[in-house]
């Protein structure tokens, strides 16, 4: 077991060193100057020039891409001298548009994400594995029928029409919740809370209908299985055999798809971050593209890429203790 | 005077609704297993066998199922029993097994988990550490070698012959009163096809247990049992002993089966008899005699066979029912006429 947990890691260091490769390169490859890109439209030439070579941006892409790796794990200051400014490891580099280094912009947005992704997901889940079991046992009922009536509404709403439609609803004619401020946890919970209920309904309908399905058809395919059936003929209760028969078998694949999906969440919400202006790493990333804001594109790109990866390798690892049959001895 | 049997099941009738229409699973099933003695049902894919065992426990599924007659295990009604009064006779006092030791035990657990979850829900005071040791003996019984070594490997690790000891081990963990084997050798290879069926044998003379085995394989029944039910489109067609069943089969369905069974009588004329045809839809069974398409013997007596149902009656001058409206002397006669 060690060995092949050592052995998902190593992979996914590789794995995490290339994707950093491909996203540098292609942001690269683009037809924009980022040098051009740091002052406005009546910027001379000269400040061009000098603040290309302040990036960077002057040296050939491989040195660049050194650069940028090494200010990962060691920090990287720009320029010299009085002008001299240093952006502290892990450094993703300098944001002209903001004026601020993409890691501190990133970890000021990343909290807000964290919350909304985290608080949603525990939601869905709950929900999603809730309803998918009510359903299953009550396959054939009414309960089951109003269930997927319920859940083929929900999958089939975007994501920005409920959100819009909750916002409308909730917000502006009951009036029940002010418009979503976001305000930190630790600073004022309440408002905290105000801002995020909202989101994380949104972003759970959607989802939460999902796995309604997904539960629900994983616990009836369990329900089929002689070990199930073994398991009531030796008089265990309903409870029981749901429990340590019927779920923990339905809910392996559930578990698996689930922290991919919490994964690209903490990515970035972008269209609930947008309609709630939350300041999260989605309206980071979504402002970053319409500014051309290089290095905050790449940046957001990678840690939304490390936050794949790594749930990939975490999935594969609670795969491996889940299911027994899976450890590599 | 005639021994009260340990299970009697009466009049069994066994319903699925379908989308498509209801399907008449068991169709008026009677039969009765007493104490040590086993009994073998016999019949094809879809003949009713294996819900007509699953009613025993109450297994069919509920929302689907309707189930009329009467079974009494011990005495006592098993249908009309409630969820914790049915629960209590689950495995500990009537046990079964299924087709598959490669499904049937969980593969999230360990073999000695579930063992010890099987002794400890009908033997709640016994602490885990207690019902371990009787779990290791219990391996040890079913011939796991090392079961110290193995009781706390996943099903996975083991093969299928182990699987379906340990699938035994599991069920018999409580000494029941009853086993229900629902092919329990379909799935493993002929050697270890005998060396499960010679276990389930010696326990089964240790503690005086009745079997109910299920199955398609006459050369096991022929090995195991002591009577046989034959059934055939949800009903029971022929009930004997074996060796009745075996030397004077009564009803024509049993000569097909009998047939198509390989023994050295008939290997020496090289190929194999079949029964022509299918088995009948239980959604839309025939009106009279379920067998008469594939019945070779029905043209004389064909007005009665395709609008009564027949009834099991006794055969005389043998021990065995049939259910057939061709006497078994007119049938015994055209067969030999057959075989001549």
């Amino acid at each position: 077991m060690t060995t092949f947990i050592a052995r998902r890691i190593l992979f996914a260091l590789v794995l995490l060193a290339a994707v950093s490769l491909f996203t540098y390169l292609l942001f690269a490859l683009l037809p924009t100057d980022p040098a051009a890109l740091t002052c406005g439209k009546n910027c001379k030439p000269e400040l061009i020039a000098a603040n290309r070579v302040r990036l960077g941006y002057d040296k050939p892409i491989y040195e660049q891409y050194w650069q940028f790796i090494k200010g990962i794990f060691a920090g990287r200051t720009y320029g010299s001298g009085d002008i001299a400014f240093t952006c502290p490891a892990p450094s993703l580099g300098y944001s002209f548009n903001q004026h601020e280094c993409v890691s501190t912009l990133i970890g000021k947005t990343f909290p807000v994400t964290a919350f909304l992704s985290l608080g949603a997901f525990v939601l869905w889940m709950l929900l999603g594995v809730g309803t998918g079991t009510f359903a299953a046992l009550h396959r054939g009922k009414w309960q089951d029928r109003l269930t997927s009536v319920v859940t083929s509404i929900g999958v089939s709403l975007p994501t920005f029409y409920v959100g819009l439609l909750v916002l409308f609803s909730v917000v502006i004619w009951l009036q029940w919740l002010p418009f979503p401020h976001y305000a930190s946890p630790t600073e004022n919970f309440h408002d905290f809370l105000a801002a995020m209920i909202l989101p994380w309904i949104t972003l759970a309908v959607l989802s939460a209908a999902s796995y309604t399905r997904l539960t629900r058809n994983g616990v009836l395919e369990a329900m089929n299985e002689d070990f199930v059936r073994f398991g009531v003929a030796k008089g265990l209760k309903n409870r029981t055999v749901i429990r340590r028969y019927v779920l923990r078998a339905a809910l392996i694949p559930i578990v698996t798809i689930a922290g991919l999906d919490f994964a690209a969440l903490l990515g970035g919400a972008i269209v609930t971050e947008s309609v709630f202006s939350l300041p999260g790493m989605g309206r980071l990333a979504i402002r970053s593209v319409t500014d051309s804001d290089l290095p905050v594109l790449v940046g957001t790109t990678l840690v939304a890429a490390v936050f794949i990866v790594m749930a990939n390798t975490i999935v594969d690892i609670v795969y491996g203790v889940l299911d027994p049959r899976v450890r590599v001895k | 005077m005639e021994k009260i049997p340990l299970l009697s099941v009466e009049n069994l009738n066994v319903e699925f609704s379908t989308p498509d229409g209801v399907v008449h699973a068991v169709n008026n099933v009677s039969f009765a297993v007493e104490s040590g003695k086993t009994l073998g049902i016999v019949g094809e894919s879809g003949s009713g066998k294996s819900v007509t065992a699953s009613s025993i426990l109450k297994l069919n599924s509920g929302v689907t199922a309707k189930t009329q007659g009467a079974i009494l295990f011990n005495g006592r009604d098993v249908l009309g029993a409630d969820d914790k009064a049915i629960r209590s006779i689950r495995g500990s006092e009537i046990a079964m097994i299924f087709q598959d030791p490669l499904s049937a035990l969980n593969p999230y657990y360990t073999i000695g988990n579930q063992i010890v979850e099987a002794y400890r829900v009908h033997h709640r005071d016994v602490k885990k550490g207690a019902a371990r040791k009787i779990a290791l003996e219990m391996l040890h019984r079913v011939g796991i070698p090392n079961p110290e070594a193995r009781i706390d490997e996943y099903p996975h690790q083991f093969s299928g012959g182990m699987r379906q000891r340990i699938v035994i081990a599991t069920a018999l963990i409580n000494s029941p009163k009853l086993l229900i084997a629902d092919e329990p050798t379909t799935a493993l290879d002929v050697t270890v096809q005998a060396q499960i069926l010679d276990l389930m044998k010696d326990i089964q003379k240790e503690n005086s247990m009745a079997i109910i085995l299920i199955t398609h394989d006459l050369g096991v029944v022929a090995e195991t049992c002591d009577d046989v039910a034959v059934m055939y489109g949800g009903r029971i067609v022929e009930k004997a002993t074996v060796n009745e069943l075996f030397l004077t089969p009564t009803h024509p369905y049993s000569f097909g089966l009998l047939g198509a069974v390989r023994s050295l009588d008939n290997s020496a004329r090289g190929e194999l008899q079949t029964i022509a045809g299918s088995p009948p839809s239980l959604l839309h069974l025939p009106s009279g005699c379920s067998f008469l398409p594939r019945c070779g013997y029905a043209q004389q007596n064909l007005a009665q066979c395709s609008s009564v149902v027949p009834e099991l009656g006794k055969v005389s001058p043998t021990e065995s029912f049939s259910a057939c409206h061709l006497r078994t002397e007119a049938l015994i006669s055209l067969k030999m006429k057959e075989i001549a």
